[in-house]
């Protein structure tokens, strides 16, 4: 009897899965300025004010290719010395300093490659791979992709390319393992690091006409969306509460009063087309600020912050 | 006890189907949206998931001054074309693909660092099939630095 149950049963499992392709098929497609006003702004929660929380939602972190070239392109120099050592490699064996690492060693990659440190890059990606591996996101970064990038080392897009393709992987294959927090996790690590790489650059420098001070204050507009994805991640599909997203709310707490004491407004935007280019322009304007004692503790909690995560 | 049989082999159902979806919308993003970013870089994130005719989803990100952004958002062959809106702060609306033949990339600078909405919408077929469509929807993002 058992035994025809169970040949039903495979019968009513096939029966189900072509119906499915069936319709999946047949669904197939038919495919046949104003001036700019710096008196009206908003603020970094507006943009939130109507969330419709019955629609799918994502939220979009800086990735750390994004991030290294944000610092880059602010005027950061290189400095090896800023990196998270290879050294700690080893000691990361939970779920939550393995996802922590492998977005702060992705940045610390992304970083390097921006610079056209070439060893470093190998020795970061090998770093990023066992990260990787101790997370069972299996072939992410294969040796394949160490192959490729062993022979590309002198082509700066190619290392791009290789770095935005292996984030892919792990990305996609988190969330494909319905694994969103630990994807959260990653993207808050290499968040982290570019944060942390950007206020030890700026060091006890003029906070003033600072492009690379700029940057890391708007990182204020990120940081909102950090708190929403965490958020959002608080509990997995079960309702069950995630013990690792919850204490990283509480870990970001300290940020959160730091960034509460810079202001960023934002202005109207006009959109200006080039139809030579195709490209469009967003015209704003975006204030920044903060007081040198306010920076000065901003940069203390994120070194605190990196300090916690690379332990 | 026939009753069990059925219910466990349809949640088996479910669970595979789901995970043969993910795969598929992994696969698309990688092999098929990703190439709408060329020549730009693609940052890295993935976000994509199975919409319905019908479904919107919103996804919020900052961009930042001194960088050029190409936005890619494709649906696979299933769906009719997405429409989609990029909307700032004061809920303007800064791009809206339907006045652009429905394109399914929009490349775009920025003066000054600043939050966004982009909103994207599955629209019915209006094809006589009795099962609205479903399938993929890739939101991707390529930067390069501004000349």
């Amino acid at each position: 009897m058992p035994k025809k149950h169970f040949i039903n049963s495979l019968i009513f499992l096939s029966i189900f899965v072509v119906s499915l392709v069936i319709v999946s098929c047949n669904t197939g497609k038919k495919k046949s300025a104003k001036d700019v006003s710096i008196e009206d702004f908003v603020t970094e929660d507006d943009i939130f004010d109507d969330i419709d929380k019955a629609k799918k939602i994502f939220y979009s972190l800086p990735s750390p290719l994004e991030t290294a070239m944000l610092i880059k392109s602010a005027g950061a120099e290189y400095d090896e010395e800023l990196l998270n050592s290879l050294d700690n490699v080893s000691q990361y064996t939970t779920s939550k300093s393995l996802a922590l690492n492998l977005g702060i060693y992705t940045t610390d990659l992304s970083f390097a490659s921006l610079f056209d440190q070439t060893q470093t890059s190998i020795s970061y990606m090998t770093a990023a791979q066992e990260m990787a591996e101790g997370l069972d996101i299996n072939d992410a970064i294969d040796s394949e992709t160490m192959t490729r990038l062993e022979e590309n080392l002198q082509n700066r897009d190619i290392v791009m390319d290789i770095i935005s393709e292996t984030f892919l992987n792990s990305s996609s294959y988190l969330k494909e393992q319905r694994r969103p927090d630990v994807a959260a996790i990653v993207l808050v690590g290499g968040w982290i690091e570019g944060l942390y790489i950007a206020t030890q650059l700026i060091g006890d420098k003029d906070i003033t006409n600072n492009k690379l001070v700029d940057r890391v204050l708007e990182q204020k507009l990120s940081f909102n969306i950090v708190q929403r994805m965490l958020d959002d991640n608080k509990e997995n599909e079960n309702g069950e509460q995630n013990e690792d997203i919850v204490d990283m709310i509480s870990e970001l707490k300290e940020l959160k009063e730091a960034f509460d004491k810079v202001k960023v407004q934002t202005s109207q935007t006009e959109t200006i087309d080039n139809k030579e280019t195709n490209i469009t322009t967003l015209k704003s304007q975006t204030t920044v600020s903060v007081t040198p004692e306010d920076f000065k503790k901003l940069q203390l909690v994120v070194d605190n912050l990196r300090t916690s995560f690379i332990q | 006890m026939r009753r069990t049989y059925y219910l466990i082999t349809l949640v088996f159902a479910l669970a595979l189907l789901n995970n043969i979806a993910s795969a598929q919308c992994k696969g698309f993003a990688k092999k098929i949206c990703k190439l709408e970013l060329i020549p730009y870089i693609h940052d890295g994130n993935y976000h994509a998931a199975i919409l319905t005719e019908g479904e919107e989803a919103e996804l919020y990100k900052t961009f930042y001054s001194g960088q050029n952004y190409r936005l890619a958002i494709c649906g696979s062959d299933a769906l009719p074309d997405i429409e989609f809106k990029v909307i700032d702060a004061y809920k303007n609306v800064l791009y809206d693909n339907t006045e652009h033949n429905k394109d399914r990339v929009w490349d775009f600078q920025l003066e000054a660092s600043q939050q966004l909405k982009i909103t994207v919408k599955v629209p019915n077929s209006n094809t006589e099939s009795e099962y609205p469509a479903s399938g993929c929807v890739a939101i991707m993002f390529g930067f390069k630095e501004s000349e």
